[in-house]
């Protein structure tokens, strides 16, 4: 007799996430991603100021604040035709860069690794789920001192990003045109330095505490596979003169990889709580309902070529060819921790391109009419906003941001979303104490606040200009 | 609701949970940081239409450290980012605090309250095949605490998510307590995000030295006495009629669209993330985050207000 595990909320991550899964015979067997918050932001953004976007999108997500402000520039900039100088793309990538180790470090230590390790006997470490704790009384020690460590090296990397965006969490200093920070020696000192510190945490902590992991938890290595297709929307760095691919941009179904078609993109809400009546399809906005039969989520179903995709650091790193070991949970922390050595060694190369004296912003009129887009790998994955601009309002925004893809529920074809995907067939021994499905759902990063988005109906993506 | 710090710390110190606390009450209030630990206030978070940011901006307190303020000065029994907990024994700390008896414990709530659809564009969890709403809980919660603090410009106001059209009816944390009749102190930390500097201060001042003087808005005069145009570091190009015409420009940035004159918070003072920098020196400007009008009643961002619009909110 299957057996309905319900997981709401599911803590430890950015925003209100439920999960529900039948299990039968000690395995999941069918599973649903809640997304249960709503704040309906492309109904805020309509009407106001374009440039008001750079900062009410940041607002988004606190964890992922510098991948919306940038991924907001990128698409206003795309809208009016503008191109900022290198010496402010180096500095928006600087900004990124801090926030995504940030991000990582955050994730593991703060989010994750609470179900691997056992915390000290008080809250807010108590109360938890009972589970296999596999680690030594010694080694639960030394990581929650890492865990400790770790909280030190998140305020650096916000540090490092206030350096260039005046503060952290949310930035004010990227703008239509470049950034308004000047680059000056004791700015790169200051950074390099905190990056440096950040170095060494990752190759003499984190590294080895996710191999430890990786080790003594391998059988996730065989479970929360998924569907084990790829997006990645990629991602260019400055170097000397020029472009240089970090990520490259691309998708992986069934085993073969694709260049990206940003046309393939369609949503649908068949779960989700939002209506599908005929004059919101014309005037492009769908409206809540709450009382719609048969959904179980503020999260919409984004699809490329009907497939639902996983995205985050696993598949960009996999697009990229910089990993290939496996999908599954323990590879998706891997993925993310080697991701942290890429991303440093990048920001190394990209700081040394910096032209102090050099501009960093360029005046420019802003048009009263435009539409365009931005695209960029937030920590979490491929990060999408498009903006139509008439009269010099804005009049339409969305976004599909990428715990969107991860978590999005199932379509009206039945197929399940990647995180409810990588749900079935997971081994639950205590159905009071379904921390395996825990450890499966976490190892996507999810974020729910950036998940919940309001968007353009079936087939209007493709009318955008892309960049 | 008046109480003194002895009071408090006593009635803070009987809600302990979980093994391995002394029941220990703190003998003097001047005691050092450490002997509170004994005491461990209990704090439960709430997050409501929120993007997680003040919780994340919490995390980067320099003094005291994140972790004294785990293991030496609160108890946080409850927080949707930090708890171990999850799902039903999440849910079931609530449950406990319900439970409790009155005055015992200090509610955060960070986020917005969203009141459209029946609450359910905030769903807090799964009980009995039933979800339960944020607003399912607030009231009962607020009424119990001992203190609310409101944490960032959402909860404090509505911030963002009240933004026109305000598409799920959020309002900020006082104002839904007052539409039920629940009378708390409520003490409003704006910002977006809030200062870690703002939040914990906030804390520590209730735990030592009882409340802390609150201006009309209930926002520490501490924090949020003088407008950031006041201290401003380039205050001095305003006094010259020094004004940038472009950004990244030397200069007062008020043309621009600063907010700064229309927005109280010391941060021209006390900066961002360990001093590195703030807004207005980074030549972004400040965007209003921490005024009761943000974002609406200062939008555009970069656009000017009106002279008269600077004379009529003085007091703002």
């Amino acid at each position: 007799m299957p057996v309905k595990i319900v997981i709401d909320p599911l803590t430890r991550l950015e925003g209100h996430l439920g999960i529900e899964v039948e299990v039968d015979d000690h395995k999941v067997i069918s599973a649903r991603c809640k997304g249960n918050m709503f704040r309906g932001f492309e109904f805020i953004l309509k009407g106001r100021a374009p440039q008001d976007a750079l900062h009410i999108t940041q607002r988004i997500c606190g964890v992922c604040s510098a991948s919306h402000g940038c991924a907001s520039v990128m698409c206003l900039e795309s809208a009016f035709g503008i191109v900022p100088p290198d010496n402010a793309k180096i500095i928006r990538n600087l900004i990124l860069g801090a926030d995504c180790l940030q991000s990582h470090i955050f994730h593991f230590y703060h989010l994750a690794i609470l179900d691997y390790v056992l915390g000290p006997d008080i809250p807010p470490f108590l109360p938890r789920y009972k589970g296999d704790y596999r680690l030594s009384k010694s080694m639960n020690r030394t990581f929650m001192e890492h865990y400790l460590e770790a909280f030190k090296i998140l305020a650096i990397a916000h540090e490092m990003r206030a350096i260039w965006g005046g503060k952290s969490p949310h930035h004010v200093t990227v703008v239509i045109g470049g950034v308004t920070e000047k680059p000056t020696v004791d700015k790169i000192t200051a950074y390099v330095w905190r990056l440096r510190q950040i170095r060494e945490f990752i190759d003499s902590v984190y590294l080895p505490d996710v191999m430890t992991i990786a080790k003594i938890y391998e059988d996730y290595r065989s479970i929360g596979r998924g569907y084990g297709n790829f997006l990645a929307y990629g991602m260019e760095n400055i170097v000397g003169d020029s472009k240089k691919t970090m990520f490259r941009s691309g998708v992986y179904i069934k085993g073969e990889y694709k260049s990206l078609d940003f046309s393939r993109i369609r949503e649908e809400v068949t779960s989700s709580w939002y209506r599908e009546k005929r004059d919101d399809l014309k005037s492009g906005e769908f409206q809540p309902d709450v009382e719609k039969e048969g959904a179980y989520t503020w999260i919409k179903a984004p699809r490329y070529e009907g497939e639902a995709l996983e995205t985050g650091p696993l598949a960009r790193m996999w697009i990229n060819g910089d990993y290939s070991q496996g999908i599954s949970v323990i590879d998706r922390h891997l993925a993310r921790a080697m991701e942290t050595k890429k991303i440093v060694d990048s920001l190394e190369e990209q700081i040394k391109s910096i032209k102090i004296g050099g501009p960093v912003y360029k005046k420019f009129e802003i048009p009263s009419f435009g539409w365009g887009a931005g695209f960029l790998e937030a920590p979490r994955g491929a990060l999408g906003h498009w903006i139509r601009v008439r009269d010099s309002k804005i009049t339409h925004y969305e976004v599909i941001s990428p715990s969107t893809w991860n978590l999005s529920p199932q379509d009206s074809k039945g197929r399940l979303g990647p995180v409810e995907k990588a749900l079935i067939g997971t081994p639950v021994v205590d159905i009071d104490n379904p921390i395996e499905v825990a450890r499966v759902v976490r190892s996507f990063d999810p974020c729910l606040s950036c998940a919940v988005h309001l968007i353009k109906p079936n087939g209007e993506l493709k009318k955008f200009r892309i960049v | 609701m008046k109480f003194t710090r002895r009071e408090f710390l006593k009635l803070c110190g009987s809600t302990l949970v979980g093994a391995g606390i002394s029941r220990v009450y703190l003998p003097e209030i001047a005691s050092a940081l450490e002997s509170v630990a004994y005491g461990h206030p209990s704090v439960i978070w709430l997050q409501g239409a929120s993007d997680g940011g003040c919780s994340l901006s919490l995390l980067n307190t320099a003094h005291p450290k994140i972790s004294e303020l785990l293991f030496k000065i609160i108890s946080l029994r409850y927080h949707p980012t930090l708890s171990t907990a999850q799902g039903n024994i999440f849910n079931l700390i609530l449950e406990k605090v319900k439970e409790d008896s009155i005055d015992k414990y200090i509610l955060v709530v960070e986020g917005s309250i969203q009141t459209a659809y029946g609450g359910r564009c905030c769903i807090l969890g799964e009980k009995d095949n039933k979800s339960f709403t944020l607003i399912d809980v607030l009231g009962d919660l607020a009424y119990k605490s001992n203190v609310i603090l409101a944490v960032g410009s959402c909860s404090a106001f509505g911030g963002i998510p009240k933004g026109e059209p305000n598409p799920t009816g959020a309002m900020g944390v006082k104002e839904f307590l007052e539409e039920l009749g629940i009378e708390k102190t409520v003490i409003n930390i704006p910002g977006c995000p809030a200062h870690p500097d703002w939040i914990i201060g906030t804390l520590i001042h209730i735990l030592f030295y009882g409340l802390p003087e609150l201006d009309f808005l209930h926002r520490p005069k501490l924090f949020f006495d003088k407008t950031i145009h006041e201290n401003c570091s380039r205050y001095y190009y305003f006094s010259e009629r020094r004004f940038a015409s472009s950004l990244g420009e030397e200069g007062c940035l008020i043309n621009l669209g600063c907010k700064g004159p229309y927005t109280r918070a010391d941060c021209s003072l006390r900066r961002w993330n360990k001093g590195v920098n703030w807004c207005v020196e980074s030549g972004g400007m400040c965007i209003g985050c921490c005024s009761p009008n943000f974002p609406d009643g200062l939008s555009p961002i970069y656009s000017a207000l009106p002279q008269d619009f600077f004379l009529s909110q003085e007091r703002v």
